[in-house]
């Protein structure tokens, strides 16, 4: 499969898959969907990661999708968690309301 | 011996040590009084175990550890002592301890005794350190620790503004004359690759004589003997030490802190030798100082200052002793200066003991029926350092005169006469007017006056007898009684070189020249005691009040002007250039900078907060700019 | 063969974000984003990690979308609701990601060489390989994974908590 398909490839896949998890992060406004854009991301980076790992015939690099995994998964049970909260407070998951930290 | 050689010096440490941390709560001041006392006796019952093992067997030199090493810079923390240390040990811890015993019964009533002896502790280890260094940093160490006990014990009584002033004079003169020092021993340093004796002096064959590197070597050295032994023009502060207890001006400020001056100068003298014209500079200071406080002590009326004065005098005769290079007789004559000095000092302790405080020779008169102990030895000081017969400083001035007279002629030993007639003088002149004549003082002082308790007289007695006997150390050659000139030869010894750690001085005089110089001297200070005697012990001829002073001895009476010339040239431009720099480089330059940043910082911050207006979107929006940006830094 | 299989995946996997960020409904972007992970899913396979392909559908397709899905249906938001920002908003943040993605690629291009492994060895996505590695070289993060987890379970029930006395 390596022979098939360049390690390129994978990145420019990967970028692009990422860019647009950033766009997604930019441009939306519901909490949720920014929030989804985020997994994308780590998605991503985690598909780049085993690529590398598969190239360079490493387990270290799959070992490390696994651990992003845990960590993509405990933020989002906390971050929704934080989100159910703020929807009660405010009914509504709108981001740009979020502008308390200002004070 | 060895391994007790460093409890000499640590033995008064360890006495410091415990009383400073447990004196005043713990002790009483009985106690207080012994556990000061005590250590300076052993460490003088070892200096003399000591004395016996050089005099059998040579100098003793012993390494503790390596007390500094960088480079090529070895620096042990070592002791040696050869002929010379040994004698100064033996002065600092004999007259030492005298004075620890005295000190219990002078400041028995005050309540800061514990400290008074914790620093007279430090002061002696200290001092020990000095003399007993095997290098010159060990030196400038213990130069420095006497420096803080002097500074300490003259601003004892610290309520008093005055003293502590006096203190800080004290301290800052000294710092001055301490640079020229530490510059001197960074200069032997680079000269000869070390600061041991040992190995500078080892070297001193390979410099010619007149070398200039010498030459600045000997004029650093000698600016730190200026200011620690209080010569023109650093010696204003001497006086001003008198606010110190009186024990405090007897041990440091007239017998051994002010002559490691002359310690250093005549552990040096292989240095001092090379170089005529550092010999000539020592020898001009010497004398100018002599009859300079000569002349300001003939007018002082307070019984200590007097003494002062006498002090620097006698130290500018020590020196002039060095110039002429006559090394071994100024340790001489620092020895029954010592011991006359500090018996001086002491018996007018006692006179200020029994007066309740009371300096002022005119408020005196009469005390040698109230005080007979006193008087007598007060009269044996005063006749030992004027010159009289047979006494020490008979001996002692005279050997420095006629070596005056040897190498610098006829009128550098007029001079140093006229030096020590002005002596006698002032001396007849405090011993008449404050034990004979008619008692001037209140009536509450006079029901008060008392001879003081034994632990203050018996030491008074022993110094007394000591000013008496001192001259047997070091009896004229000419006079042909053994053992002739016994101390020159004690210093002649060979020391840790192989070399005579003094050099005999030859005197190129003959005999019968000898024995008139030492007539004329004798027959001045004979009459001055004698005319004195009828010009002072008169019951109505008291010295005026300062404001009735006039001509010279206004002059006198008013030390030259030399402090207010100080003020005008120094003191007050430094404290008007400060209030300048305060002002203008402080308040108006650094802290408008240091403002000025604070108030550009907030100023600029006004405009940021802006960027920080809570909002995810655009915190989301400069974290992605700010990464497009590294990367752009990193890869393009 | 592999690399049509590669390309097909690959533009399905960006069409398929692309329209999780651009679909108004945000069911609708769950769904488009579990269909994501099913393509990268396959695309582990296809790079011999078959133990990663099922962690990943498990974990992402399983569990988290499923965790998004059920918060959405929860507060109510499957309709188009939600507030559109400006398109001032949407032509900044496409620059960005643009010039985001001109970046990255410049940089891959210019600055980067790749060795490939001298032996290619393909089990090493396989389980037992893994679980080798994971429990001998990785053992302590392993623990601290769990640590992790159990402190994210407690703040999220923290969080969740209606009204929270302390």
């Amino acid at each position: 499969m390596l022979e098939a398909v360049p390690i390129e490839y994978f990145l420019y896949l990967c970028t692009l898959l990422f860019v647009i998890g950033v766009f997604g992060v930019l441009t939306r406004r519901n909490a949720i969907v920014v929030l989804m854009c985020i997994e994308l991301m780590l998605n991503a980076v985690n598909l780049l990661l085993a690529a590398f790992s598969t190239y360079l015939s490493d387990a270290q690099g799959q070992i490390l999708v696994f651990f992003i995994m845990v960590v993509a998964a405990a933020e989002a049970a906390v971050g929704l968690g934080i989100l159910v909260m703020i929807y009660r407070n405010t009914k509504s998951t709108d981001i740009s309301l979020l502008d308390q930290l200002r004070n | 011996m060895q391994s007790l050689l460093p409890l000499i010096p640590f033995l008064p440490l360890l006495g410091f040590l415990i009383n400073g941390i447990f004196g005043r709560k713990y002790f009483s001041k009985t106690t207080v009084g012994l556990i000061g006392s005590a250590p300076v006796l052993v460490s003088f019952l070892l200096s003399i175990a000591c004395f016996n093992e050089v005099a059998t067997s040579g100098p003793i030199s012993v390494t503790l550890y390596p007390f500094l090493s960088v480079d090529s810079l070895q620096v042990p923390f070592g002791f040696l002592v050869d002929q010379l240390s040994v004698w100064m040990m033996l002065i600092v811890t004999g007259v030492g301890f005298l004075i620890h015993v005295y000190s219990i019964g002078y400041m028995h009533d005050d309540e800061g005794m514990w400290r008074f002896f914790a620093y007279l502790n430090l002061f002696i280890f200290s001092m020990l350190l000095l003399v007993m260094g095997d290098n010159f940093l060990m030196l400038f160490f213990g130069w420095e620790g006497v420096g803080l006990c002097s500074y300490l014990l003259i601003g004892f009584w610290y309520n008093n503004v005055e003293y502590g002033k006096a203190a800080r004079k004290a301290f800052i003169m000294n710092r001055i004359g301490d640079l020229g020092l530490l510059l001197g021993i960074f200069l032997i340093y680079k000269t000869f690759g070390s600061i041991q004796y040992a190995q500078v002096f080892s070297q001193l064959g390979t410099l010619e004589i007149g070398a200039g590197v010498v030459t600045a070597i000997c004029l650093l050295l000698f600016v730190g003997a200026i200011g620690k032994s209080a010569q023109i023009p650093l010696y204003t502060w001497l006086p001003d030490a008198m606010a110190g207890p009186t024990p405090v001006s007897a041990l440091i400020h007239a017998a051994t802190m002010v002559t490691a001056g002359i310690y250093l100068i005549a552990r040096c003298n292989g240095l001092y030798s090379l170089s005529p014209d550092a010999m000539h500079v020592v020898a001009i200071v010497g004398l100018a100082t002599s009859l300079f406080a000569a002349f300001i002590g003939l007018r002082q009326n307070d019984i200590k200052k007097v003494l002062a004065y006498s002090t620097v005098s006698q130290l500018g005769l020590m020196f002039l002793a060095l110039g002429m290079g006559a090394y071994s007789s100024a340790m001489f004559h620092v020895t029954t200066h010592a011991f006359f000095k500090a018996l001086l000092f002491l018996g007018a302790g006692s006179v200020i003991h029994a007066m309740g405080g009371e300096q002022d020779i005119r408020n005196m008169g009469g005390l040698r029926k109230a005080l007979p102990i006193t008087f007598w030895i007060f009269l044996i000081g005063t006749f030992a350092i004027s010159g009289f017969p047979l006494l020490s400083g008979f001996f002692s001035k005279d050997e420095i005169f006629a070596h005056v007279y040897d190498h610098g002629g006829a009128i550098w030993w007029a001079l140093a006469s006229i030096g020590g007639l002005l002596t006698a003088v002032y001396m007849c002149r405090l011993l008449y007017v404050t034990f004979f004549g008619n008692f001037r003082g209140t009536d509450d002082q006079k029901h008060h006056l008392h001879e003081s308790p034994a632990s203050m007289t018996v030491p008074l007695i022993i110094l007394a007898v000591l000013s008496v006997l001192g001259g047997v150390l070091n009896l004229p050659h000419f006079m042909h009684i053994e053992p002739s000139s016994w101390m020159a030869h004690w210093f002649a010894g060979n020391g840790v070189g192989g070399t005579p750690v003094i050099p005999m001085g030859e005197i190129g005089i003959d005999a019968s020249t000898e024995w008139m110089l030492m007539g004329i001297a004798t027959a001045v200070a004979l009459a001055v005691i004698a005319v004195g005697y009828v010009m002072y012990s008169k019951p109505d001829n008291l010295p005026v009040a300062d404001a009735q002073q006039s001509g010279l001895g206004k002059l006198f009476a008013n030390k030259f002007y030399v402090d207010e010339i100080y003020d005008a040239l120094f003191v007050n431009p430094i404290a008007r250039l400060s209030k300048l720099l305060h002002y203008y480089a402080d308040v108006w330059g650094l802290d408008g900078i240091v403002d000025g940043v604070g108030k550009s910082v907030m100023g600029l911050g006004g405009y940021f907060r802006r960027l920080q207006n809570g909002n995810i979107e655009y915190y989301l929006m400069g974290m992605v700019a700010g990464i497009v940006l590294l990367l752009l830094s990193v890869f393009a | 063969m592999t690399l049509a299989i590669f390309l097909t995946l690959a533009v399905i996997a960006v069409i398929t974000a692309l329209l999780v960020v651009l679909s108004r409904n945000p069911v609708h972007s769950v769904l488009y984003l579990i269909l994501t992970f099913f393509t990268i899913a396959g695309l582990y396979i296809l790079l011999n990690a078959q133990f990663l392909a099922v962690v990943h559908i498990i974990v992402y397709s399983g569990a988290i979308m499923v965790l998004f899905l059920f918060v959405m249906m929860l507060l109510n938001l499957n309709k188009d609701t939600e507030p559109q920002k400006s398109n001032l908003w949407k032509i900044g943040g496409a620059v960005a990601a643009g010039m985001l993605l001109v970046t990255l690629v410049g940089a891959m291009r210019g600055g980067i060489e790749l060795q490939a492994a001298a032996q290619p060895n393909s089990q090493v996505g396989l389980v037992e390989n893994l679980g080798k590695v994971l429990f001998t070289d990785f053992v302590v993060p392993f623990e601290i994974a769990g640590i992790l987890f159990l402190a994210a379970m407690v703040g999220a029930v923290l969080v969740g908590k209606r009204d929270l006395k302390l």
